[in-house]
């Protein structure tokens, strides 16, 4: 799979309409602020253990594509690359594999060099996206592929592939073909091959893709318990944020190429840094410059926030925060008031989410019963209400 | 053409499944063509049989030299296609699986065989690998041998003339195969030839079948560059084809007879070779 | 013969016959029909017709180059002909003359071959032998091996190609070896002379047997070697009008050339021998 210039975000929502925060500065560069995890000794460090764990700088350049991306994890880590899709987190992941050469940068896992080894030479296990399991092979073999390739006889090969399928719970399929596996089985057979070779690095490319909603959520806890497991570095590549909040212990979310934003799953919940992150945690994103308790939107309008802050900052609130009035609301206790059109409605869980351009583009949540009471329909002017200490907000 | 053939030898049940869709209906503007072309194939086989010499058929076929031609076609034939297997197979992975400046031109240099008229395939041959060309005198001269002659020559001749069928045909294959598996089984530990032998071979092997039957089939009817590298010497470079052309000198009905033995032994060998491809899988 | 066996042969010369019968059509096309039932009325009678139209002759392979000569000048002694050539083997020539093929004289490189046509009624009157051809030796340029005799083939260090025994020279070469009661394994039997000869040409066998005139029609890239025993194998060529030849007087006209003394000198420098 090669990586396409950045595009439509499949199916999320197109953007919200905020003025767009700027990437660069969020991150304070693409170098990448490296969050330093517990108990790993900083690679640039000269002496004491020898490195661990992986420390990667990933450039490529493609044609079309620039990928320019800091990867740091400590044994152990279970680092989930997310973005939409064509942001390159598959290029990220082929160049960890040693699928794709590295145009500059280094690769170094354990203290070892990586970027001159070709793939079949290094300590890594891939899952792929649709597991690419040997059509020709029986489940068995296909695990036992690895060790086979690794030294192992046939019969060592087999008696360790019975181990991983055992452990991954499919004892009873290993005589049968990929054809015949389901996709939660073809999905374990697939983890269990790439583990059989003892990975230092293991990589998964949209473990869960492949997936009907329902074997999903399982294998998904499933997964997490494999990972859990899992004693040295795993990179999973993902467009679900659900999927990566659950498997991974740290998020890294890219965009065109380069990382927007890295941290805990509730860290960057919290405080998401650009619209893409903030869509996919469910928050309406502002940047601007704070004053005390107001931040300036680089557009225009001023917010109101609970937090003193000043210089560069994000504001971000729930669409539930919102409150929508068909005329100017009097004596309301809320600070902040826009007046708004409504662009379009569409059912969200058992509300109603309300896309608003106007003063500030927003989005606002609301229940059926108030949709009907106001009587939202695409056009209609309406006014917005939220309470400064329903806002978040942070320094840029 | 070849992928064609690679569609003939696909699993037995997704075949049974297509047939089953076929009884459907037909739309005319395809079946009226189909018909048309399968009659245009068969209708001269059919003259062959019809006009056959069937009461002194036995007498045509007692001679030892039509055994003897028959023998060294089959095995010439075959010696060819597993020469072709050799070093067609990976050529076609060269061609389809990597990328290298003026690709495209070694593709077109590779089908070149296929619109050269034989005869002229066969003086090229000589010019190279003839007792006085230019890679064949020293073959002479350092090692002794002389390839123009000797059955050798034939399998030779018949190689160049058949290879091009087996390369498009599973350079085809390898296209349209995915490159991922090769990719899969080198993160476990693969080198690209055991990826390629362990994964790739296995995946493409309808394919191969297919393009080695053409070959085979090719190599089982030239005529053209054989005669002319090899020459025509009973039980040496004879084969089959060699000897209904001479026989049509001055003994049409013996050329007859002979036609319709190389017919039936290719019939029988590719039906059975069909069966046992498609079983299996 | 057997009558099913008749119809088989008559097929199968049909079938052969398509190349030639194309190339005669497309000759006949280029407006000779009405041209020359105009002078055929004229043709049985005068003795100096004024001829005109395309004239086709069918010719063996190994009359190429002469009769190429005494074609254009045919064409210069009677302005407004064209005389069209089919060359080939003999007998696939012969097969598509008893096939219908619109041809006006066929000459044969073997008194058998032309029996195909006479036996069918397709010649007009019997053929005439218009020359003779004897068979060479035809060594390396320099004759590296010294090949004097037929004899000096049979030596196992040489490689020797011959003419398969279905073809007119394998036939010849068959017989001068077996009025020297000689015996002679060659490397290859070949489907026609004129592969014979370039297996020597190419350096490829040591020699060959072949016809003179083949060996003439080389040039200097083989050695003619003149044996004895070629006297028991000499080929004669008849030339014959054709029954049903569309320009019988161009015919008529085109053998008298042949068998004039310009005809025949045109024939002796290609290496014939005078019947």
């Amino acid at each position: 799979m090669t990586n396409t210039p950045p595009a439509a975000a499949d199916g999320a929502r197109p953007p919200q309409g905020l003025p767009a925060p700027d990437n660069e500065s969020s991150t304070g560069g693409a170098g990448g602020n490296p969050i330093p995890a517990e108990g790993r000794v900083p690679p640039t460090h000269p002496h004491a253990h020898p490195p661990t764990g992986l420390d990667a700088h990933l450039i490529v350049d493609l044609k079309t594509f620039h990928l320019d991306v800091t990867l740091k994890a400590a044994p152990g880590d279970v680092v989930a690359l997310l973005g939409p899709n064509g942001a390159g987190k598959t290029t990220a992941l082929r160049t960890l594999a040693g699928l794709t050469p590295l145009t500059a940068g280094h690769l170094h896992l354990d203290g070892t060099p990586l970027h001159r080894t070709p793939p079949e030479s290094r300590p890594v296990g891939v899952v792929f996206q649709d597991y690419l399991l040997f059509p020709h092979l029986t489940a068995l073999d296909n695990v036992a592929f690895g060790p086979r390739c690794h030294g192992a006889t046939k019969k060592e090969a087999r008696a360790q592939a019975t181990t991983w399928l055992t452990r991954m719970g499919l004892a009873i399929h290993t005589t049968t073909k990929p054809r015949h596996l389901s996709g939660g089985q073809a999905q374990r057979v697939a983890l269990a091959r790439a583990l059989a070779t003892n990975p230092r690095l293991l990589l998964l490319d949209e473990p869960l893709a492949a997936l009907d909603a329902r074997t999903r959520l399982d294998i998904r806890t499933q997964l997490r318990h494999h990972l859990a497991e899992f004693e040295a570095v795993a990179v999973l590549v993902t467009h679900d944020p659900l999927d990566a909040m659950v498997l991974a212990d740290r998020l890294v979310v890219i965009e065109d190429g380069r990382v927007v934003q890295e941290g805990t799953p509730r860290d960057i919940a919290r405080h998401p840094r650009t619209d893409y992150i903030a869509q996919l945690v469910g928050l309406n994103l502002y940047k601007g410059q704070a004053d005390g308790h107001t931040v300036t939107l680089d557009a225009g309008p001023e917010i109101a926030t609970a937090e003193t802050l000043s210089g560069e900052a994000f504001v971000a609130f729930p669409p539930s925060a919102v409150t929508l009035h068909r005329t100017r609301p009097t004596g309301t206790s809320a600070r902040n008031l826009w007046h708004c059109e409504v662009a379009g409605l569409e059912t969200h869980g058992d509300q109603i989410r309300a896309d608003l351009t106007g003063e500030l583009p927003l989005a606002a949540d609301l229940t059926t019963v108030a949709a009907a009471e106001l009587d939202l329909h695409p056009g209609a002017s309406v006014w917005a209400t939220v309470k400064a200490t329903q806002t978040h907000a942070y320094p840029a | 053409m070849s992928d064609a053939a690679a569609e003939t030898l696909e699993s037995g049940p997704r075949r049974r499944r297509v047939r089953k869709g076929v009884r459907r209906g037909v739309p005319l503007p395809l079946l009226l063509p189909a018909l048309l072309g399968l009659a245009f194939l068969l209708l001269p086989l059919v003259a062959l049989l019809v006009r056959a010499p069937w009461s002194t058929l036995p007498d045509q076929l007692t001679s030892t030299e039509v055994w003897q031609a028959l023998r060294l076609s089959l095995l010439c034939a075959t010696a060819a296609t597993a020469a072709s297997l050799v070093i067609g197979v990976p050529l076609a992975w060269l061609l389809a699986r990597t990328d290298f400046p003026g690709r495209g031109f070694v593709r077109a240099l590779v089908t070149l065989p296929l619109v050269l008229p034989p005869v002229v395939g066969g003086v090229a041959l000589l010019l190279a690998l003839g007792r006085n060309g230019i890679v064949g005198q020293w073959l002479d001269s350092w090692f002794g041998i002389t390839l123009p002659f000797t059955t050798t020559g034939v399998i030779v001749a018949e190689t160049f003339v058949a290879m091009p069928f087996l390369v498009i045909s599973v350079e085809g294959t390898l296209r349209a195969a995915d490159p991922r598996y090769e990719e899969a089984a080198t993160t476990l530990g693969a080198s690209r030839f055991t990826a390629f032998r362990r994964v790739t071979l296995p995946l493409i092997a309808p394919g191969i079948a297919a393009g080695a039957v053409l070959a085979w089939a090719r190599a089982l009817g030239e005529f053209g560059a054989t005669i002319t590298f090899a020459g025509n010497f009973p039980g040496r470079t004879q084969t089959m084809p060699l000897a209904v052309y001479l026989a049509l000198q001055n003994n049409p009905e013996a050329a007859i007879a002979l036609s319709l033995v190389l017919l039936a032994v290719s019939i029988t060998v590719l039906a059975a070779l069909r069966e046992r491809w498609v079983s299996p899988a | 013969m057997t009558r099913s066996a008749r119809r088989t042969r008559r097929t199968l010369q049909a079938a052969g016959v398509g190349a030639a019968a194309l190339l005669a059509l497309s000759a006949c096309s280029s407006g000779s029909h009405s041209d020359s039932t105009k002078s055929d009325s004229s043709a049985s009678t005068s003795s100096s017709p004024k001829l005109s139209g395309t004239i086709t002759v069918f010719a063996a392979a190994s009359l190429q180059e002469s009769f190429s000569t005494l074609g254009k000048e045919f064409e210069k002694q009677h302005p407004g002909t064209k005389v069209t050539f089919s060359f080939g083997g003999s007998d696939s020539l012969a097969a598509g003359i008893t096939g219908g093929a619109p041809a006006d004289v066929f000459a044969a490189a073997s008194p058998k071959t032309m029996a195909i046509v006479t036996d069918k009624g397709d010649g007009v009157g019997t053929p005439a032998t218009f020359v003779r051809n004897q068979l060479e030796i035809a060594t390396l340029p320099g004759n590296p091996d010294k090949v004097a005799s037929l004899k000096d083939l049979t030596k196992s260090s040489l490689k020797v190609v011959l003419c398969d025994k279905t073809v007119p020279c394998g036939a010849a070469a068959q017989k001068a070896l077996d009025a020297g009661k000689l015996k002679l394994t060659p490397v290859s039997y070949e489907q026609d002379v004129k592969s014979a000869l370039n297996k020597v040409v190419l350096k490829e066998a040591d020699a060959a047997v072949v016809y003179r005139t083949d060996v003439k029609a080389a040039g200097g890239k083989v050695e003619g070697v003149d044996f004895p025993e070629s006297a028991d194998a000499i080929n004669d060529y008849p030339i014959t009008l054709l029954k049903d030849a569309p320009n019988a007087a161009g015919a008529k006209a085109f053998v008298a050339l042949v068998q004039s003394a310009e005809g025949q000198k045109v024939l002796t420098e290609a290496g014939f021998l005078k019947p």
